[in-house]
């Protein structure tokens, strides 16, 4: 998440600025990976599709290389045996990343509560937005979106997040 | 027995169009016309702005609960657990207590609502025989940073009131 800059010039008006040019920067232009395994991913479509439009977001780019996304959007049903590939896609994305867990499955399992689907994907890596439904309406992803681009307002270049983060993977 | 079969001239064979000088002129006027249109009136866009304009939402929409109550503002809800055995998500928790105002014997004390876990199916609002618990306040968009945030507890639900007046509610046969 640093650029390397805390060692040179430390937390001070210069950073300050810079933080503001930077977060403009990230939260106007999100590059979605949509890993979408159910449902949830067809309404994603239909965010992305002309009448909710996402590129009015500046989020139109969506990736299939999670190297080129900065916004991973888990859309689905989440298994244990899918748990390592998620694990292994979150960390090939390049800092800094954002997470969404989009509807019931991803967020907490849904209905789906036996031994081979995980019960929340923050137990595998950390999630900044939750959104309700099943599927939740492409509006609900929008302010899903809009959560995420206001919480990039208040961040820091200087600061990792989730450093400490301890999933059942690690 | 023999189909009805239109057969089509094959378009793409004369010399101008094969060699698709013309044909991507044609194409390109077409996109054009339509962003140059849009471009300078756009007034007549499909896009829905969402956060300014907000979606219709009609009565028989499955949005967030909410528990409805008498005319005195006491709890319709009876602590049946019929809702709580019907969620197939299992999303609903009761607790129920003793009811002191002669219109029930039990009363909810606990009344939470996973809204993570919840699959919005409407099953918990066929199941409930009071009436007591309702999909019909139109918010069709719930999201947050923690987990923890989406338990809806019984005040909460309470307080939401219905999007719709009930004549609308009842002819949309919900």
């Amino acid at each position: 998440m640093a650029l390397g800059l805390e060692a040179k010039l430390g937390d001070n008006v210069m950073t300050s600025t810079l933080d503001y040019i930077v977060n403009w920067g990230r939260e106007n232009s999100l590059w979605p990976f949509v890993y979408g395994t159910a449902c949830c991913a067809i309404e994603f479509m239909s965010t992305a599709a002309s009448l909710h439009d996402i590129s009015r977001y500046g989020a139109e780019v969506v990736r299939f290389s999670p190297r080129q996304a900065d916004l991973l959007l888990v859309c689905g049903t989440v298994s244990y045996k899918q748990a390592p590939i998620l694990k292994r896609i979150y960390e090939q994305m390049p800092e800094p990343k954002w997470v969404i867990a989009i509807g019931a499955c991803a967020s907490s399992g849904g209905i789906y509560d036996n031994y081979c689907t995980v019960q929340g994907i923050d137990t595998i890596i950390p999630v900044d937005v939750y959104i309700s439904g099943c599927p939740p309406r492409p509006e609900a992803i929008l302010d899903g979106l809009m959560k995420i681009q206001n919480q990039i307002k208040g961040e820091t270049v200087l600061e990792d997040r989730h450093k400490d983060f301890k999933g059942i993977l690690d | 027995m023999s189909a009805k079969v239109k057969t089509l001239e094959r378009k793409g064979s004369s010399l101008a169009e094969k060699i698709y000088f013309v044909e991507i002129f044609k194409g390109m006027a077409t996109t054009f016309g339509h962003f140059w249109r849009n471009l300078l009136d756009n007034s007549n866009l499909y896009v829905r702005h969402y956060p300014e304009v907000e979606p219709e939402i009609p009565v028989r929409w499955r949005g967030r609960h909410r528990l409805t109550s008498h005319e005195d503002g006491t709890v319709k809800c009876v602590a049946c657990f019929m809702c709580q055995t019907n969620c197939p998500a299992e999303c609903i928790s009761i607790e129920a207590g003793e009811r002191l105002d002669d219109k029930a014997e039990k009363m909810p004390v606990k009344f939470n609502i996973d809204l993570l876990e919840c699959i919005y199916c409407g099953y918990c609002v066929e199941a409930c025989p009071l009436d007591a618990i309702r999909m019909d306040t139109g918010i069709y968009s719930v999201t947050d940073n923690n987990r923890e945030s989406f338990v809806l507890g019984l005040e909460e639900l309470l307080q939401t009131p219905g999007a719709f007046s009930e004549e609308e509610y009842k002819k949309g046969g919900a």
